[in-house]
């Protein structure tokens, strides 16, 4: 099954008949192997890696790292919870170090994610002194690099 | 920063011989004047003078080095590692190819006296024939078979005999066409698997009558062994590994197509220590080392190239199914390659010799491949297709051969 996931990690759309094709399988046995990964929750979704910025839209990226008091019984779950739920939210991490959480938040301009922070995240009760780092630049994303693609350099034919 | 040059210089060349050729000749050493042009050269051309071309013509991993073995060549170079290297090569690399071959074959070597590093698996090949062969002496050259074999042994004075194999047994070349071709001057067996350009394999099995057949009539063995690490069924079978041939064999790999390295241009030969002293002595006076940043990146390959060698081998080996089962389905028959990363489809089927196809494929749908005939007899009928190449370039490649053979 694993190299079936690695496959449709580099390329979600490649489709049952050419992973069979590729991995010398039928392709009702890739089908199958498919959906038992669907159902147990380990293909999650099928999603395109976009580079915003080329297609002109602007959207704003911050990664904020806060400090969390944890809490009895539930440790830093609950408090995850609490973030994770706000759509702004891309991804939250528990993180070691000096802070605990890594927050990922997406907004349309600097000030809304600015607000956001400072008036939702800021004031849960046990969230303190998030520190905001602004994304400037994408240079690779997800084992993508953002910039142009190398050409192939290789002569047109080599014995 | 470690020095690392040898301490005593190596000794300047012996003094020349009086060349004291008196009759009017050529500009060209006639052995090379001789020498046909590589049958892939012409075809170059060709290609070069289009665009849009998907090639399925290159000999090479499309994957760029690992940035990890490109940066120790970086750090080297800003280190000052920029002298020469002792001439069999950096003692360090020299230790951990020898363990890489025991680990991968079982077959030992000692790093002091019995691995050679050279610039490529190309100029083992040449030194290891200029130390072994003299005047007229004969090479068995199993046929289809990489280009450059031929011309290293008629350069080195001997005589290449083909050998030819065919698709009735996926191109492994067999006991009783090699037996009858020996001669009093046969010298030696050379041997590629896997094979460049027909991807075929050897396995333990199938080679062990021809390592007989070497020690009845004492034959040395050169083993290029470059695509060994692309095996994808089975197990590679290292031919010094077999009865009787360690002591009679060369053999020669590097890291050109496992880490994705050609352009490093970084080889090894390991022997026994009489031939690979005498191979040394040839790199010594030609090549004095080889190119030490390419060394310094070559010793980070063995250390720390293996995950990514993975990834590259099991990328490999998908377009591999890929491009059989689409060969197979258009029809261009292609028996199952187990190695390397070319597949030797026939043509005969479409009525055209293979150049014919070749030339027309190009022109017509603008896909890239190499005429099997410019790899020896044998290679008539066939086309040889490398898959180093995208999964998105072979699957647009297949659709328009596959366009071409239903216009035929």
């Amino acid at each position: 099954m694993k190299e079936i996931l690695k496959i449709l990690e580099r390329d979600a759309r490649t489709t049952p008949e050419q992973i069979a094709a590729m991995t010398g399988r039928d392709p009702a046995e890739v089908r199958q192997i498919i959906a038992e990964a669907e159902a147990k929750g380990i293909l999650r979704r099928y999603k395109a890696t976009i580079d915003w910025e080329r297609a002109g839209e602007e959207r704003v990226i911050a990664f904020i790292d806060v400090r969390v008091s944890p809490q009895r019984g539930t440790g830093f779950d609950d408090i995850a919870r609490r973030i994770d739920r706000y759509p702004e939210v891309r991804s939250v991490y528990l993180v070691s170090g000096e802070q605990d959480l890594r927050v990922v938040v997406e907004g349309p301009t600097m000030r809304e994610v600015a607000f956001f922070v400072a008036e939702k995240l800021a004031t849960i009760e046990q969230v303190q002194s998030p520190s905001t780092h602004f994304l400037l630049k994408r240079y690779k994303e997800d084992g993508d690099i953002f910039d142009d693609e190398e050409p192939d350099r290789r002569l047109a034919v080599v014995p | 920063m470690t020095d690392v040059r040898e301490t005593v210089r190596p000794a300047p060349p012996l003094s020349e011989a009086a060349a004291a050729a008196a009759a009017p000749r050529g500009l060209v050493n006639r052995a090379v004047a001789a020498m046909p042009p590589s049958g892939i050269r012409r075809f170059f051309d060709l290609v070069s003078t289009m665009t849009d071309v998907i090639s399925l013509g290159v000999g090479e991993p499309d994957f760029v080095t690992p940035w990890h073995i490109r940066e120790a060549a970086i750090w080297s170079i800003e280190k000052g590692y920029t002298t020469y290297t002792s001439n069999a090569g950096m003692f360090e690399l020299r230790v951990l190819v020898s363990a890489d071959v025991q680990a991968q074959y079982g077959v030992s070597y000692d790093p002091t006296n019995e691995i050679l590093i050279t610039v490529g698996v190309s100029e083992g090949l040449d030194v290891a024939m200029r130390a072994i062969l003299e005047p007229g002496d004969e090479v068995l050259i199993p046929e289809p078979s990489f280009v450059a074999y031929k011309p290293c042994v008629s350069l080195a004075g001997g005589v290449p005999v083909p050998v030819p194999t065919d698709a009735a047994h996926d191109f492994k070349v067999q006991p009783e066409a090699i037996e009858a071709r020996l001669t009093p001057r046969t010298r030696a067996l050379l041997l590629s698997y896997p094979s460049n350009p027909t991807g075929a394999t050897m396995c333990r099995e199938e080679l062990l009558p021809i390592a007989a057949l070497c020690c009845q009539h004492n034959l040395l063995a050169i083993s290029d062994e470059i695509y060994a690490h692309l095996t994808y069924e089975g197990e590679h079978c290292c031919v010094p590994r077999l009865p009787g041939m360690r002591e009679r064999t060369i053999l020669l790999n590097g890291f050109s197509k496992a880490y994705a390295m050609t352009g490093w241009r970084m080889g090894f030969a390991a022997g026994p220590a009489p031939v690979i002293q005498a191979m040394t002595k040839i790199h010594q006076y030609t090549m004095m080392s080889a190119p030490t940043a390419a060394q310094m990146a070559a010793i980070e390959a063995l250390k720390n190239g293996k995950h990514e060698r993975e990834e590259m081998i099991q990328q490999y080996n998908q377009r591999r199914q890929l491009i059989i089962a689409g060969l197979n389905r258009i029809g261009l028959p292609c028996f199952r390659a187990r190695g390397a990363f070319y597949v030797f489809p026939s043509v005969a089927g479409t009525g055209l010799d293979c150049e014919t196809f070749a030339e027309r494929l190009l022109a017509e749908e603008r896909v890239a491949v190499v005429p099997g005939n410019a790899f020896g007899i044998g290679g008539e009928g066939h086309i040889r297709c490398a898959y180093a190449a995208s999964l998105a370039n072979i699957e647009e490649a297949l659709r328009r051969m596959e366009r071409f053979v239903n216009r035929l």
